[in-house]
């Protein structure tokens, strides 16, 4: 059983790394707009600034996931 | 071998998803320029269509809208207080112009990647992005100059009456965010969605095609027809992505620029 590879990964590599790294923002995502969703039904009256920063929020969080997909593409080209 | 070779007609040519080839375009005809490619002539085409659009609306403007009056007010009215008032309040006026060009602009080129016969999201070469925010970079770090002053800008961004060695951690940090980070993220969240969201629907579309004319199977009809229905959802889902991305560029546009008027700190 010696040298014997139990399980290969084929194809490109750089799609884990792209599911990895969205993962944190993909919690975070969830949880600003969580939070945003419980604070506009306990506020309505501010709806609109609670939007704004929920809003502002998702785009700093989601910038993680966005330098995720693009790094492939950058060492590709680094090679 | 994946599940896809399987489905596909033994001894044929297997299923090969669409890659990066989607975005090289050749000059429009032989012998043309390298740079004419259907992107900057779109591109061109697009910032028409909102001139004409902006022209119409605003050109002779009756106190009680008609017509086309009507539209350009509502997106007016939503890039102000939506866009504008939250981050920039008093100055808002000011900053229209550029808030409403910049907004409809993306738009117009987001919405390019569902029209037939363009099916091209500008944003997803990287370079047009790019060239937006960076001019929306230079415009914050002008205005934080002239109206902070050349080395207060610097220093505002810095907040004070934090332990000293905090400091060792913070400005680095504050200062690639601002300068360095800020611009890079600006571009690339509208490229990479545009990208994405191409690729996506490139990926699905053909998926319907390969397995339900090019290679038709017993087996691969089911997924010729996920991928059809796959493809419809996500064009709905692309619409709402390409509104969201050009609003969120316009409104990161607007809070760095009242970085520049206004010190955080």
């Amino acid at each position: 059983m010696t040298g014997e590879v139990l399980a290969a990964v084929s194809g490109n590599v750089t799609a884990i790394g792209y599911g990895l790294a969205a993962i944190g923002p993909g919690i975070g995502v969830g949880i600003i707009f969580g939070q945003g969703v419980n604070a506009i039904a306990r506020q309505p009256e501010l709806t609109g600034v609670i939007r704004t920063n929920m809003m502002l929020g998702f785009v700093l969080t989601e910038a993680l996931a966005l330098i995720g997909l693009v790094a492939p593409f950058l060492f590709q080209s680094l090679k | 071998m994946n599940a896809l070779t399987v489905l596909a007609s033994s001894g044929g040519e297997e299923f090969q998803a669409p890659g990066p080839e989607l975005f090289n375009f050749r000059p429009l005809f032989d012998g043309g320029p390298a740079w004419l490619t259907k992107p900057t002539v779109f591109a061109v085409f697009g910032a028409l269509v909102v001139c004409v659009f902006c022209w119409s609306a605003f050109a002779k403007p009756k106190l009680v809208p008609r017509g086309i009056q009507n539209i350009g007010e509502m997106g007016y009215v939503f890039v102000r207080d939506q866009i504008g008032k939250p981050f920039l309040g008093r100055d808002t006026e000011r900053w229209m112009p550029l808030l409403m060009s910049l907004f409809f602009l993306i738009w117009v080129w987001n919405i390019f990647a569902v029209i037939p016969v363009i099916q091209f999201p500008i944003a997803s070469h990287i370079a047009f992005p790019i060239v937006l925010a960076v001019a929306v970079y230079f415009i914050k770090v002008y205005l934080g100059i002239k109206n902070q002053g050349p080395v207060k800008y610097f220093t505002n961004l810095i907040p004070k009456g934090l332990p000293k060695p905090i400091y060792i951690l913070l400005v680095p940090i504050e200062y690639l965010s601002t300068f360095i980070l800020a611009p890079f993220t600006h571009a690339v969240r509208l490229f990479a969605n545009m990208f994405a969201g191409h690729m996506i629907l490139a990926f699905f579309s053909l998926v319907g095609f390969w397995f339900l004319f090019e290679k038709p199977t017993a087996l691969g009809f089911g997924v010729g027809i996920i991928g059809v229905v796959m493809t419809i959802l996500m064009t709905a889902f692309e619409m709402f992505i390409q509104f969201l991305q050009a609003f969120l560029f316009t409104m990161l546009a607007a809070m760095y620029i009242n970085s520049g008027l206004h010190a955080d700190h």
